[in-house]
């Protein structure tokens, strides 16, 4: 068969409710002693490699409301920038770094990762692409959850040639992608997301 | 499996039909009001960083973290509620089972009543009910947890509106493109009709695809009823399983 076509149709979203913290971060929304730890709020091990980063920043709707239910995902490529292997099913060895993280908004509609920095991605026309990490944000009120990217302010010359912030037309929207720089012990990358209005956030469809 | 681009796969996913899940903006769910984008997302096709994901092993699992029945028990005694056994087959759109792979799920008490500090319903808690667990998938795509049965509750939407019973899921897959968090509903629940979190969805057929079949088959005897619900993730054009190595 040259070009199979799906049989199935994917599963239709829902929103993640309310109380999607319950969920996928039980620990911070204070159900205690069912899982030792929340999935992917830990993802740096002594042995990773790469500098250490902090990724942060406040989530806004449309009408200028902190987000303060959201549930956020991050993926990105190690420091060489290659995405990790996978762990075998039954491998009770975790890699020193997974480039899986997940963090709740907490009261005040922040987020806060604590990473590396992440190495250049070879991109679909063989150049590498920018830095970058990707997002993936859930909440009340998101039927279907909504996925991005945050490109580094301090990478500006990548980003100028990334195939992904080319494919933005209007320059001042790819300005919603770049995470500012607060220089520090650990550097912070600082990056609003706006759901809705003047700075909307540019959302994928992947 | 994951967490690379498959050998010999173009690795391109099918598009997602947006008009198969709900749009952002939904009326009747007035949360998406200022929580919707405005914006035509972008299409993107998928790089690297979208066609790989993360995976999880079974070390990462404990015994009890599918059995919400008993993983909060405070002083040994179990959940209240109607008890339960939810199962079903992780698939792509291309039917290929989905191995190994994490589901995530949440809900509320037998009353209807979340563990939550934000929720205000007047249902009492149960103190051995935490309301979440968690799975991955067997080699065939299958996972399974034991549970009781969520009440329905009322929210704050329009005048009176009511949740039907349901559970939160979330799924991975194997590329961080087919990340996915749904709603199961029970077959035959008058009030999932009524619902206008179930209503932003269009197509009668795709809520149709949200509701788990009672399947007396697998029920445990003078113990639990069985509710059956399979979950299809986005699918790859191409993968590893083709004959041809060279992606078709
Ligand atoms: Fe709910």
């Amino acid at each position: 068969m040259l070009h199979p076509v799906p049989t199935l149709k994917e599963t239709p979203s829902q929103t993640a409710g309310p109380y999607v913290h319950i969920g996928l971060t039980p620990n911070f929304a204070e159900i205690r002693g069912v899982y030792d730890a929340d999935p992917g709020s830990t993802m740096l091990t002594d042995d990773t490699k790469g500098e250490r980063i902090i990724i942060t920043g406040r989530i806004f709707d449309g009408s200028g409301a902190l987000v303060n239910d959201a549930l956020l995902e991050l993926w990105q490529a190690d420091a060489d920038g290659s995405y990790t292997a996978p762990m075998g099913p039954n491998s009770n060895s975790a890699p020193a770094f997974t480039g899986w993280g997940r963090q709740p908004t907490n009261a005040e509609g922040i987020f806060t990762f604590e990473t590396i920095k992440p190495g250049p991605v070879p991109g679909p026309d063989g150049r590498p692409m920018a830095p970058h990490v990707n997002l993936w944000i859930v909440a009340r009120g998101i039927n279907i959850g909504l996925q991005t990217r945050l490109y580094f302010e301090d990478e500006a010359e990548a980003n100028a040639t990334d195939f992904v912030l080319n494919k933005i037309m209007d320059p001042r929207r790819r300005l919603t992608l770049i995470a500012r720089k607060e220089a520090g012990d650990v550097p912070r990358y600082v990056l609003d997301i706006h759901l809705q209005g003047d700075k909307e956030t540019v959302f994928f469809d992947m | 499996m994951s967490g690379i681009i498959l050998p010999g796969a173009d690795g391109a996913l099918y598009p997602r039909n947006r008009d198969w899940h709900p749009p952002a903006n939904t009326p009747g769910y007035k949360s998406t009001t200022f929580r919707a984008p405005k914006h035509a997302l972008l299409s993107l096709g998928g790089t690297a960083s979208e066609l790989t994901g993360p995976t999880f092993g079974h070390s990462s699992i404990n015994p009890l973290d599918n059995d919400l029945i008993r993983n909060y028990s405070q002083d040994g005694s179990e959940a209240i509620g109607q008890r339960l056994i939810v199962y079903g087959q992780v698939l792509d759109e291309n039917a290929r089972p989905v191995p190994d792979t994490l589901v995530e799920f949440w809900q509320a008490n037998a009353g209807g009543r979340y563990r939550h500090k934000k929720e205000a319903y007047l249902a009492p808690l149960d103190p051995n009910f935490g309301g979440c667990g968690r799975t991955l998938t067997d080699e065939n795509g299958f996972y399974s947890f034991r549970t009781i049965k969520p009440g329905a509750y009322p929210w704050p939407n329009g005048g009176n509106d009511w949740r039907p019973a349901h559970i939160h899921f979330s799924v991975f897959g194997h590329a961080f493109a087919q990340r996915l968090i749904t709603q199961m509903y029970f077959e035959g629940d008058p009030m999932i009709w009524q619902c206008p979190i179930v209503g932003s969805i269009a197509d009668k057929s795709a809520i149709d695809q949200l509701i788990a079949r009672l399947d007396r088959h697998n029920t445990t005897p003078m113990d639990a009823l069985a509710y059956r619900f399979d979950i299809v993730l986005r699918g790859r054009r191409s993968t590893m399983f083709e004959n041809k190595l060279e992606g078709n």
